[in-house]
């Protein structure tokens, strides 16, 4: 997943970073295929270079210093308003079949749950060129339809972003799941582009909350090189954030 | 004696005890995950504050402390929880089944609380933006509205401005008049400390007006601003303050285990609030092994700039 991730980081571009797995994503791309990529986060850094150790939150010591840049939310945000910032991250609780996210409430056992909100989660989804969000496969987190958007995807179709006034240049990339890695089609739906190895796409679909499409030249995504888990497991030896 | 400066240093209690009474709207967190002024917070729960509005982009577990304390009424944020063990088990008791009372929760984005408090400290009733369009944070926030750009007819957002009663500011070093440096990822402190009716600004280091004159590039807030300055070492622990001491994973995720029920949260609060008088007491508390681990462990000091002529 941390590797799908990291892949989806071109060099030279620039990255709102965000919490957990997508900071692995980003040290990884960084010493691997994208050194020229420059990491935004929406606390008011920027950085040119990895943080030297692992980060539990992007406020840490270690992401400030050396960083190339420190300063306050709005000069680091304005970035994606300007269209600047190329894929932003984003975890959520549940996302649907048109990549509409949900981190404000959720569901259990017939009551709802307050979930902590959007953070800077609904800004990136709105400005970023591409986002790409990240979640565990499980048909309660894949649903056709969010309960509440609280950062838009496609919202119920193509066309929709621009009805609402988002950005020409933006919208959900890629879901990136424990199973695969889902994009979107013209229409803004999305559909399982690949699977990775070892899993099978009837087990996909079975953990998926709508009748997922499925690409036509579906692919196994490739397998982590020996050198991209050597990476991970240095930037997280105790696999607090990688566990799965 | 013309235009000598008048101290304004109190202690906590007193600056609490002034400025931040029960209804107050507080802006805290304005330097996200690093600098949280959790002695403050601690404070208002011993004096008792009640009906209070938390205003910040995200808190950490400050304001879940406070909710579950019973300050709070109000909460205007992006995210409420505790950033690297996930959610706020007083937050969602409050909101899910009022204990230990009902909230009111008035959802943002990181980037439309930025710009709320940014029209604030610009003086101006709101700001545009393109952030949060199709979201349904629209349907929630009366502080989000949309409209037609009367320049190029785009669809945006009114982001109205906020303006907070007090922000409780943490920073490195301020000089008596409040006068303050700070450094490391900002947030929305400048912002937040313009926006605000009030400052009180939570010191590690007391320095003389000469240290701050020395970097004036580094002085993002102004003492004229500022109500009460508070001296208080390690006024911002669990959070990190960038070279002082570090952030305490550990404390964090010992909370989110002792906060999951309502009554192990009550003996969290007793132990670590209720029961300890100052910031001093509360350092005794954690102990010279934990704090000794937190500090810097390997300098890291800037280049000087030449501010001569």
């Amino acid at each position: 997943m941390v590797a799908a991730a990291a892949r989806k980081i071109r060099d030279g571009e620039l990255v709102f970073v965000g919490m957990r797995l997508p900071m692995i994503a980003f040290a990884l791309a960084k010493r691997t295929h994208a050194p020229g990529a420059t990491g935004l986060f929406e606390n008011g850094i920027i950085r040119d270079t990895p943080a030297p150790t692992l980060l539990y939150t992007m406020g840490d010591p270690p992401n400030l210093s050396g960083a190339t840049f420190c300063g306050d939310m709005i000069s680091v945000m304005s970035l994606l308003q300007q269209g600047r910032v190329n894929v932003g991250f984003l975890g959520a609780a549940e996302v649907d079949r048109f990549g509409n996210l949900n981190t404000t409430w959720g569901w259990r056992n017939g009551e709802p749950v307050r979930l902590p909100g959007s953070g800077g989660a609904c800004d990136i989804a709105c400005l970023a060129q591409r986002t790409v969000v990240i979640l565990a496969h499980d048909p309660q987190r894949l649903v056709a339809r969010v309960r509440h958007i609280t950062s838009p995807g496609n919202g119920d179709g193509g066309g929709w972003r621009r009805a609402h006034g988002l950005p020409e240049r933006s919208g959900p990339s890629a879901i990136i799941t424990t199973m695969g890695v889902l994009r979107f089609d013209e229409d803004g739906e999305a559909f399982l582009a690949s699977i990775h190895p070892g899993i099978h796409v009837e087990e996909v679909l079975r953990n998926t909350g709508w009748s997922l499409r499925v690409a036509d030249d579906l692919i196994v995504t490739p397998e982590p090189s020996e050198d991209e888990l050597g990476v991970i497991r240095e930037i997280d030896p105790n696999h607090f954030w990688t566990k799965t | 004696m013309t235009g000598a400066a008048v101290s304004k240093i109190v202690s906590m209690q007193q600056a609490i005890g002034e400025h931040v009474p029960s209804g107050s709207s507080v802006l805290m967190g304005a330097e996200l995950e690093q600098m949280i002024p959790f002695s403050a917070g601690h404070e208002m729960i011993r004096q008792g504050r009640r009906d209070l509005t938390l205003v910040g982009p995200i808190s950490d577990i400050l304001f879940d402390q406070m909710i579950g304390a019973g300050c709070v009424s109000r909460v205007m944020a992006a995210w409420v929880g505790n950033a690297s063990s996930g959610v706020g088990y007083c937050f969602r008791r409050a909101v899910e089944h009022a204990i230990p009372n009902a909230i009111e929760t008035v959802d943002y984005t990181n980037f439309t609380l930025a710009m709320a408090l940014h029209a604030a400290a610009l003086g101006l009733p709101f700001l545009p933006t393109y952030a949060a369009l199709g979201s349904d944070l629209l349907k929630s926030n009366p502080n989000l509205c949309e409209f037609v750009s009367p320049v190029n007819e785009d669809r945006m957002i009114a982001v109205r401005a906020l303006q907070p009663d007090v922000a409780i500011v943490p920073v490195q070093r301020a000089d008596a008049s409040g006068n303050s440096h700070l450094w490391g990822n900002l947030g929305v402190a400048i912002d937040g400390a313009r926006a605000s009716r009030k400052v009180i600004v939570v010191a590690e280091e007391i320095v003389s007006p000469e240290v701050i004159a020395s970097d004036p590039n580094r002085t993002l807030i102004p003492g004229f601003l500022v109500a009460a300055v508070v001296h208080e070492p390690w006024g911002s622990h669990p959070a990190p303050v960038q070279g002082y001491y570090g952030r305490d994973h550990a404390f964090f995720a010992e909370y989110h285990e002792e906060s999951r029920k309502r009554e192990d949260f009550e003996r969290w609060l007793e132990h670590w609030v209720l029961s300890v008088p100052s910031r001093a007491d509360y350092r005794k508390r954690l102990g010279e092994s934990r704090t000794t681990g937190l500090r810097v462990q390997e300098h890291s000091f800037t280049a000087p700039a030449d501010f001569g002529f």
